[in-house]
């Protein structure tokens, strides 16, 4: 499904500002696996995740997605396999745009956006319809601009935008830090219903490690770049979070 | 007296489109685009030249919004493709485009009198002004209709969310760049229509007469923005024309500080000043409110 072959990734290379972010790291991920990373900050998870998606082009090494060369393919091109929930909730978003044209925008992820319009009484049902499942109350405020929302809203709204198109791949960059508790319990859980219903390939990055045990079945941790540990399903159930902790002495 | 403030009208109208195309690339595509000055001399050149070759003027018209188009593409691949400031990128157009202009239109002034244009060809009423304001009108009119509809449908959504957050866009499947510059496309049409249609009403076209006049459509921007936000209005249709609104203040003012005998010289500089205040005002207000200027978004 993801395949990465030796990709490292440099910033301001040649400069004293230096920082090699992703050093020389290879990793397969299969189809409808759900990977959690953890790891301190700065270690290079959100760099990993830009890669993928294609928001940053890696300084050496090759990327598949299915098993096609994705290395060079820009981001807006990618979008037909990669939803992706942002580290920052003010990316996932447009601002001044109602919900409801958010949603739409969101519905077209792998389409194209015709001279035609697509917001009608059925689709507004729809986003209703969905967004009602997350308990936030928003589903009556479809027509207010998403930036009247607060960051833990519009992050959860960003998850649901990224399943309103098919998906093959879901990136998630700490999706419930700016959430409240309940909250994020509903992001999660969404998150892991996507994962197991609809098979799609997810990658999760938490700093909340009983998250990390909670959900997927596979645990990676990255330091400085590289793959310190990566452990399989098995391993990872019988991980307690005492250990964890050890990692990031 | 009451000719005087007609005529503003009229020409209000007539630089509606203009107003419309800043409109798109400033408040929706944020791009400060200044082609403008070319694109509108551009239009009225091109309209001068074939009108005076006996041409159609329902045939210029088509013409002419592809000659601004062109200007568009050439500012938005110089943008998106050599990643020049947009700013510079327009500059470098609109220099570039008095050249063009001056070789299209062979000097620098040539009068449209007793030529068939548009205005002429329709007789709705005795008073010549009322015609040519009725044909103006109607074609505002379509053109706010068809905008508002573009923007409405799908491919606007993407339009006014590449302006508003380019970072969600491209994770949305959308290509930046080609956006943009089908944006500058219809921006810069927009105002060659808009010298296409003063060229017409004015009864020539000159080289110079594009000097400045991106000011006049951003004043109309700007009038209109502040009221967009004073009244919050969020539906695009009525938008659209609060920039008409915009434009028609704009050359109100004008008309009534000629009317109060200013020397015509210093008409450039009460325009900038107009448009200074606008943009000053909001802000002073805001200050002496002692608020933060935040309008709640990020
Ligand atoms: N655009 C950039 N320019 C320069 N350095 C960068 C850039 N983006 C990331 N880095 C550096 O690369 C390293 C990895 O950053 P990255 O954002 O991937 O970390 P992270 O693991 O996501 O951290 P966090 O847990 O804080 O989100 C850091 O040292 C960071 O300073
Ligand atoms: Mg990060």
């Amino acid at each position: 499904m993801i395949s990465l072959q030796k990709i490292s990734k440099f910033f301001n290379k040649g400069k004293p500002t230096e920082v090699i972010a992703l050093n020389d790291i290879s990793l397969q991920i299969n189809k409808g696996e759900f990977v959690v990373i953890v790891g301190a900050n700065g270690s290079g998870k959100t760099t990993l995740l830009n890669i993928i998606e294609g928001s940053q082009l890696p300084t050496t090494g090759t990327i598949r997605i299915n098993d096609q060369d994705v290395t060079s393919l820009p981001e807006y091109k990618r979008s037909r396999w990669v939803a992706r929930v942002f580290q920052d909730p003010h990316n996932g978003t447009a601002p001044d745009l109602s919900i409801l044209d958010n949603f739409r925008l969101a519905a077209l992820r792998t389409q194209g956006k015709n001279l035609v319009i697509g917001i009608n009484e059925a689709f507004k049902k729809k986003v209703q319809a969905k967004i009602a499942e997350l308990g936030m109350g928003l589903e009556n405020k479809i027509g207010q601009a998403m930036g009247n929302l607060s960051g833990g809203q519009r992050q959860a709204l960003t998850l649901l935008m990224s399943a309103m198109d098919h998906t093959d791949i879901l990136l998630l960059d700490e999706p419930t830090a700016a959430l409240d508790p309940k909250s994020a319990l509903v992001v999660m859980n969404l998150a892991n219903k996507l994962n197991r219903e609809l098979g799609i390939t997810t990658i999760l990055i938490t700093h909340n490690l009983k998250d990390s045990l909670a959900y997927g079945n596979r645990l990676i941790h990255m330091r400085e770049g590289k793959i310190a540990r990566d452990l399989n399903s098995k391993e990872k159930t019988g991980l307690l979070l005492p250990e964890i902790y050890q990692w990031f002495e | 007296m009451s000719q005087f403030y007609l005529t503003a009208l009229q020409l209000s109208i007539c630089l509606g489109p203009m107003a419309l195309g800043i409109f798109i690339t400033m408040k929706i595509f944020n791009i400060p685009d200044i082609t403008t000055d070319g694109s509108y001399t551009l239009g009225a050149v091109v309209t001068a030249v074939l009108l005076t070759n006996h041409w159609s003027p329902l045939v210029v018209f088509p013409v002419c919004m592809l000659s601004g188009a062109i200007a568009g593409v050439c500012t938005g691949l110089i943008h998106t493709k050599l990643k020049i400031d947009a700013l510079l990128a327009g500059i470098l157009v609109m220099t570039g485009l008095y050249s063009v202009n001056l070789i299209i239109l062979g000097r620098s002034n040539v009068p449209l009198i007793n030529m068939h244009t548009l205005f002429s060809g329709f007789s709705f009423f005795h008073t010549e002004l009322y015609n040519e304001l009725s044909v103006a009108l109607v074609i505002i009119i379509i053109l706010i209709f068809l905008l508002r509809y573009l923007l409405l449908t799908d491919f606007g959504i993407a339009m006014r969310a590449t302006g508003n957050n380019p970072v969600m866009t491209k994770s949305m499947g959308i290509n930046n760049d080609a956006i943009k510059i089908i944006g500058l496309a219809i921006a810069n049409a927009l105002t060659a229509l808009s010298g296409f249609l003063v060229a017409q009403y004015q009864s020539f076209a000159d080289i110079n007469m594009g000097i400045g006049i991106v000011i006049t459509g951003l004043g109309a921007v700007l009038i209109a923005d502040a009221l967009i936000i004073w009244m919050n209005i969020t539906r695009i249709g009525l938008q659209l024309l609060l920039v008409l609104a915009g434009s028609l203040i704009f050359q109100l003012v004008l008309a009534f500080t000629l009317a109060m005998g200013i020397d015509p010289n210093f008409l450039k500089l009460v325009t900038a000043v107009f448009v200074l205040l606008i943009v000053a005002l909001p802000r002073m207000s805001q200050q002496l409110r002692g608020s933060i200027s935040n309008n709640g978004k990020t």
